[in-house]
């Protein structure tokens, strides 16, 4: 099978990449997402976000974090030492931000990973199997948009007991149907086009036909698709956690709104220790939202001139 | 990609290909019995959510009580988990039917009276400001659409984009402890910090107690709006643009109209079509903005009553409000596709 993705293209095809490098036009879709300026702060919002996620244990000693070892003043304002202030147990709250991300990030890109496996295999299956099994799934599909997303997803977690996996399941199985639809959409055009049908005059199987034909050209979308995934999973994990289905012992964005506004930092004013959780939220958000865009409009500008 | 199958809106229609002429009884009765699909595919969703999943409702229901094994063998045979599967589902259909939604141990009241209780501060919150949302998002989103690219509509882009990359509880919070605490920044508390009413003043519709409802209901309201009127504006802003090209507008100019004129008469009731049943099929979207507002503002509704489950966790009640939510959506769903019909001649023609 795999000397038939070498065939020269044939007539009226637009030409595929011939070339034996597969690298190239990776750097040449990298340089004009660059080119663009919200593709360029995006890119380097979640390029910040990561390293500092990655390094943090490297400045941030389990002692600064640990409700009972901290011994900074309670509940404080910004001054020397704590430019974030200080939570009610005396722990910088720049430092539990800085340490949130990891919980935050690492949640929303496994429930993005979920997300695309349920919603790209259950939009491929629709697209290929046209006919009842097709038209089954669309209509699961279809239902699931409907129902409310956050009810369902307190629901899974609550039943599936507080924690990260639960989380990641219930923003899973609530976000899948976007992805399930446009994957969907591509796999009907990518299966009209002529060289699906050669492959399958040559007699590849269904399963050949998926994995080497469609989802290589389905990919670009699941990608696009995976940037706003992030984002909107980071939101509902924040969301989620905010409720208290989180796991109580670990930091993140949303288990420390919660503690604020559990410990009352609300009625005390404490908009120190509110406002940088939900920026760190806001910026990350955005940054992946805005690399989304960017990649959509890229990948856009490709495929029109055909 | 010209070849791809149009993404029409999410509705939980039957199959896609109906008869092009069909009368409205039969479109009606379609349309319901798709609905009535959804609402038997949500209690089996429901079931397996809250009577499958969990591997022991009996523990779950009395954790933290001391119970003897003879207890919790009654409590099984009561709850009806000593039957067969599909028993155990008739019994769940019917009684959920007939608006028995089960028993919160928690709070010692059938979970049908806890959610009519808490039912109407929740219509009240969202629907003030689902009509502030949408007189708003029509507003600045038909500004937006009739001039593309101009700085209203760049700027609404921008704004809408920022709310939307806000969790709504964040942005609640933040009003909350700038409006409502009165310690930041001596901007003194002009709303009060949460719930519905203030405490001891008598209920009813004396002026003054609407008065007391309407005051705690800004905050939460202004927050609920924030977040959800973008949505307005993007779906206005994209079907006015659709209309802008259109012959009839250029006639509307060639006539010698003003521009407003052109826009308000010929532009606006043609694209609030495709709006209004969006409208519709995006309730569901913000019933989750809804809750997390709730437990923000403490305001008595099912959104604060979900969360109060969740905390103990009560499951009936959580099961309850699990369904009430979704068949809500259901049901509005109906009302768009209904709606659509109703209010566009074409359609109603075909």
């Amino acid at each position: 099978m795999s000397t038939l993705e070498h065939d020269p293209a044939p007539v009226g095809e637009p030409a595929e990449e011939k070339a034996p490098s597969r690298l190239a036009p990776i750097g040449r879709f990298v340089v004009s997402l660059l080119r663009m300026p919200t593709g360029l702060f995006g890119v380097l919002v979640m390029l910040g976000f990561v390293v500092l996620a990655l390094s943090a244990p490297l400045f941030i000693h389990p002692s600064d974090l640990s409700v009972t070892q901290a011994d900074g003043p309670l509940l404080a304002g910004p001054r020397s030492g704590y430019p974030l202030g200080t939570d009610p147990a005396g722990r910088s709250v720049l430092l539990l931000v800085i340490w949130g991300s990891r919980t935050s990030l690492a949640i929303g890109v496994m429930a993005t990973l979920l997300t695309m496996v349920l919603g790209a295999g259950i939009g491929l299956m629709a697209g290929h199997y046209q006919g009842r099994v097709g038209r089954l799934l669309m209509h699961v599909t279809d239902w699931f948009i409907a129902l409310p997303s956050l009810p369902l997803a307190i629901a899974l977690a609550a039943v599936l007991g507080q924690g990260a996996t639960s989380i990641t399941i219930a923003i899973g199985v609530t976000s899948w149907t976007g992805t399930a639809r446009l994957v969907r959409a591509q796999t009907l055009a990518v299966e009209a086009r002529p060289f699906i049908e050669r492959a399958r005059a040559l007699g590849a199987t269904d399963t050949q036909l998926i994995t080497r034909q469609v989802l290589p050209n389905v990919m670009p979308l699941i990608l696009v698709s995976s940037t706003l995934t992030v984002a909107s999973a980071i939101l509902s994990e924040a969301t989620l956690t905010f409720l208290g289905l989180g796991d109580p012992t670990s930091v993140s964005w949303g288990s420390l709104l919660n503690n604020a506004f559990m410990q009352g930092a609300v009625t005390a004013g404490a908009w120190w220790y509110l406002i940088p959780p939900g920026i760190a939220i806001l910026v990350i958000v955005l940054g992946f939202t805005l690399v989304g865009r960017a990649v959509e409009h890229v990948l856009n500008a490709r495929v029109q001139p055909r | 990609m010209s070849v791809g199958v149009p993404l029409e809106a999410p509705t939980v229609s039957g199959p896609e290909e109906g008869p092009e002429r069909s009368d409205f009884p039969v479109y009606l009765a379609r349309k319901v019995g798709a609905a009535v699909v959804s609402f038997v595919m949500l209690l089996v969703v429901g079931f397996i959510i809250f009577s499958l999943m969990p591997s022991d409702p009996v523990s779950a229901l009395t954790r933290g009580r001391p119970t003897s094994d003879a207890q919790m063998n009654q409590l099984r045979h009561d709850l009806g988990l000593d039957q067969p599967l599909w028993e155990r589902f008739l019994t769940f259909v019917g009684h959920t039917l007939t608006g028995n939604l089960g028993y919160s141990y928690e709070y010692h009241q059938p979970v049908s009276t806890l959610i009519a209780d808490r039912l109407w501060p929740t219509l009240l919150l969202m629907g003030s400001s689902t009509l502030i949302s949408i007189w708003l998002g029509m507003w600045l989103g038909i500004r937006a659409g009739w001039h593309p690219g101009s700085l209203l509509d760049r700027s609404a882009s921008a704004v809408s984009l920022a709310l939307w990359s806000v969790p709504t509880f964040w942005l609640g919070l933040i009003l909350l402890v700038v409006f409502g605490s009165g310690s930041v920044g001596g901007i003194p508390a002009i709303f009060p910090a949460g719930g519905m009413q203030t405490h001891g003043t008598a209920g009813g519709l004396a002026p003054s107690h609407v008065l007391d409802v309407a005051w705690h209901l800004v905050l939460p309201c202004v927050t609920l709006v924030a977040v959800i009127f973008a949505q307005y504006v993007t779906i206005m802003r994209s079907s006015i643009i659709d209309e802008r090209g259109n012959p009839y507008l250029l006639t509307a100019r060639a006539k010698g109209l003003r521009d407003e004129v052109v826009r308000r008469r010929h532009a606006v009731p043609n694209a609030l079509l495709p709006s209004v049943t969006v409208i519709f099929l995006q309730i569901g979207g913000m019933i989750g903005g809804a809750i997390t507002v709730e437990v923000v503002y403490s305001w008595p509704g099912l959104g604060y009553l979900t969360f109060t489950a969740l905390r103990i966790p009560d499951l009936q009640l959580l099961e309850g409000t699990f369904i009430v939510f979704s068949a809500a959506v259901i049901v509005c769903n109906l009302i768009a596709d209904l709606l659509y019909r109703a209010l566009d001649p074409r359609v109603r023609r075909q």
